[in-house]
């Protein structure tokens, strides 16, 4: 195929009455802009539309609510993560930027919770196939966070701490979290006790636990 | 004899065989939770359900005798409407929490459910309340509200291992899988109740969590643990190293060999995989210091040479193990005793007697004592009772011991543990050349002057003999964990510096050679092993 390339035109070839002609173009935009704006500021005019400009980041632009925006882990009453570590989304997940490492859960009711739970966000594409595969409700994608930036790949890893507190923001300096998990706060390594969750220690609970189905099945004999 | 028709096809079986038995031998598989080929029939799970012409109802194939002329249907509509309801019906108290099962994807409830359920739940009452993640032994986890009652598992303890720990409790739908009082699930096939169990009632506590089914790829292998030559599967992962701390084995499972090991296998053996990737040699090393393959096969060809050219070949001492595939020690025959014309060539160590029972459990730890001795290292099957360290005794440790050898090269053995530290410490002062080539770190890697890593079974390809004579093959799983090779690559490459022409590309040519040349294997190919091995041509000798 052969693409003819237009011809200019004198008018054009002459060069300065083309540039004037943009800037008539842009200055007819700025001064309508201006007029109709101060305009709707004392009341008048309303029912003529100026240029649309959000003030960002001062004021965002609204959002959808069915926009996917960046992640986070549903939590529990007690703080615990409401995440069972199925691995659901890392099987799911297109791009693999999904980590889970799953551990034992003192309540055999939940018996599974996530001990590492991390996002690559540089790998992450948004298809939101994690929220849409839990069955669990444990990750959303409700956080209206778009401006996800990062000066290191390090920074873009998002870990239980990030994705259970989406307020949170790189870099995390303290590990607030009271349940054993892994972080790279701890250098990976499992850190924190069940006590400071439920004040007692797994083994405890369990029983506890299973005395307690035990009563209420021998009082359903 | 009698002849039935099963889905239109003709089939002729045994008096006494079942419909679902001829089903199978028709290739037509019938569902089934409470049939399993190695238990008796209990016939409660009611899903292998089938219709037979002239019969009033439904009947179970895995109970009904074949009789002559009979008209079984497996998959007619009636059939599988039977199935649903039976599905509806052992699902009524199943607690749904396959998110945090680790059956899930290998769940015979899951797959019947989306072959013949598939039916919106009817049950509007509270489900059963019953223990869960309840630890029965130090293998098995038990989680009762997701059992189907199907009884393998106490079949399993009552037929197989004899230990009857546990029964099932309580009646209709309290009726609960549980230990009897004051037993543990601690025998030593534990773990073949996690197999059998067709739902996630019964879990492996040391796979719990580690990893989902769907993540893992199987390859066939042969368990190395004793001469047993159990038949397995190694379940390994290699792309999520988060898991399990970066291992890639999560768990081995049985494989079906009528003639070794049938579905079953030890629990020493199904969690005696650990050495695979924990502890492993990772670098060749000269004295401590890491060096690269290339400068250890020049400086060991160098050295072997040197020895020959010396007229000191009687100085030199080889001890390959029963722990290497028929491959390597046809190699290790090819080049040292053959090529070099090495003498003290054996595999003379002690071998600790392990335990064992009459059923897979075999005392010698080794799963190539047989193809060991069959390939020309007699020593294998006449382990040492003790070494005197005179070199009276004429064994290749004592000859060390004394001087007359001067230099060693260890096979994977722990000289350490079987000789105790001392005296292989003093050997490795008085050695010229000290080699260890071997898998994993040990008492005798700190000694040897040089460290060869070498693969282990999941990461070589080659066959075992096991104790009654039958080559099995082990496949490679995946590759050698960082500069480990397979001791078969190392010896060839040694024997090309050398100048011994053994010209092979892969373990299946030494296979080939090692056919032509040994009587015992005359004939036998990979292909002829196959997945369920084959015997070799000897008389049987006797076990040990």
């Amino acid at each position: 195929m052969q693409i003819k390339k237009r011809e200019l035109t004198f008018w054009e070839k002459i060069y300065l009455p083309e540039i004037f002609r943009g800037v008539w173009i842009t200055s007819v935009h700025f001064f309508r802009n201006l007029a109709i704006h101060t305009a709707h500021r004392f009341g008048l005019l309303k029912n003529v539309r100026a240029g649309v400009t959000f003030q960002y980041p001062e004021n965002p632009r609204p959002l959808f609510p069915r926009l996917r925006t960046r992640h986070r882990l549903t939590v529990r009453e007690e703080g615990t993560p409401r995440c069972v570590g199925c691995m659901l989304c890392e099987t799911v997940c297109p791009a693999k930027c999904i980590t889970i490492v799953a551990g034992e859960h003192p309540d055999p009711n939940v018996e599974k919770y996530p001990v590492r739970f991390d996002i690559d966000l540089g790998v992450c594409v948004y298809c939101g196939y994690c929220v849409e595969v839990c069955p669990e409700d444990a990750i959303r994608m409700d956080t209206e966070i778009l401006d996800v930036a990062a000066y290191s790949r390090a920074e873009m890893k998002l870990d239980m701490h990030e994705l259970m507190n989406p307020q949170l923001r790189k870099p995390v300096k303290e590990c607030t979290l009271k349940f054993p998990h892994k972080c790279a706060i701890h250098g990976g390594e499992l850190r924190g006790d069940w006590r400071f969750v439920y004040g007692k220690n797994p083994e405890q609970i369990r029983e506890e636990g299973w005395k307690e189905i035990q009563e209420l099945s021998g009082k359903e004999h | 004899m009698p002849t039935l028709t099963i889905d239109g096809k003709q089939v002729t079986v045994e008096p006494g065989t079942t419909v679902i038995q001829a089903a199978e031998k028709l290739g037509i598989f019938v569902p089934r939770y409470c049939y399993h080929p190695g238990l008796t029939i209990a016939g409660n799970c009611r899903i292998c359900l089938v219709e037979v012409e002239k019969a009033p109802k439904l009947q179970i194939a895995c109970n009904t005798p074949c009789a002559d002329g009979m008209v079984v249907h497996t998959q007619s509509s009636k059939v599988n409407q039977g199935r649903a309801s039976v599905l509806e019906f052992l699902l009524i108290n199943h607690p749904l929490d396959c998110p945090v099962c680790d059956q899930s994807g290998e769940c015979d409830l899951q797959n019947f459910y989306m072959q013949y359920g598939l039916y919106d739940a009817r049950f509007q009452e509270q489900k059963q309340k019953k223990p869960k993640a309840v630890p029965l032994g130090p293998t098995v986890m038990l989680d009762a509200e997701r059992c189907v009652l199907c009884s393998r598992c106490t079949r399993f303890t009552d037929e197989i291992t004899r230990t009857g720990e546990l029964g099932i409790f309580n009646r209709g739908d309290k009726a609960e899988v549980g230990l009897y009082p004051g037993k543990t699930l601690d025998n030593k096939y534990s773990g073949n109740v996690v197999d059998i169990c067709p739902v996630g009632a019964l879990t492996d506590r040391d796979f719990r969590f580690k990893a989902r089914v769907w993540y893992l790829s199987s390859a066939p292998s042969i368990c190395t643990g004793c001469s047993q030559g159990c038949n397995i599967d190694v379940h390994y992962v290699i792309d999520r190293p988060h898991l399990a701390e970066g291992a890639r084995i999560m768990r081995l499972k049985p494989r079906y060999n009528p003639d070794v090991n049938k579905w079953w296998m030890c629990d020493e053996g199904r969690y005696g995989y650990k050495f695979v990737d924990e502890n492993r040699i990772r670098q060749v090393s000269h004295r401590g210091q890491a060096v690269s393959w290339e400068d250890a096969y020049s400086s060991l060809a160098a050295s072997l040479a040197r020895f020959k050219s010396d007229g000191r070949l009687n100085e030199i001492g080889i001890l390959p193990s029963a722990q290497q595939t028929n491959e390597e020690l046809f190699l290790v025959r090819k080049l040292f005793k053959e090529g070099l014309g090495i003498k003290n060539c054996d595999i003379q160590v002690p071998s600790p007697a392990g335990t064992s029972d009459g059923f897979l459990i075999k005392p010698d730890k080794n799963p190539n004592t047989m193809g060991a001795a069959l390939i020309g290292f007699p020593g294998a099957s006449k382990p040492l009772k003790s070494t005197n360290g005179s070199s009276a005794s004429g064994h290749i440790f004592d000859k060390a011991l004394s001087g007359e050898i001067r230099a060693l090269w260890v096979f994977g053995h722990d000289l350490v543990k079987l000789f105790g530290e001392e005296k292989v410490k003093a050997l490795a002062a008085s050695l010229e050349l000290f080699v260890f080539q071997g898998s994993n770190d040990n008492g005798t890697a700190r000694y040897a002057h040089w460290v060869l890593p070498s693969a282990v079974f999941a990461e070589n390809d080659g066959t075992f003999v096991n104790v009654s004579g039958w080559v099995q093959r082990i496949k490679p799983c995946f590759a050698p964990l960082a500069d480990s090779l397979p001791d078969a690559q190392v010896l060839l490459e040694l024997a090309r510096r050398i100048g011994i022409s053994l010209s092979f590309k892969s373990a299946e040519e030494v296979f080939n050679a090692l056919a032509a040349e040994m009587p015992a294997f005359g004939g036998l190919t990979y292909e002829r092993i196959g997945l369920q091995g084959a015997r070799v041509h000897q008389k049987e000798p006797a076990a040990r």
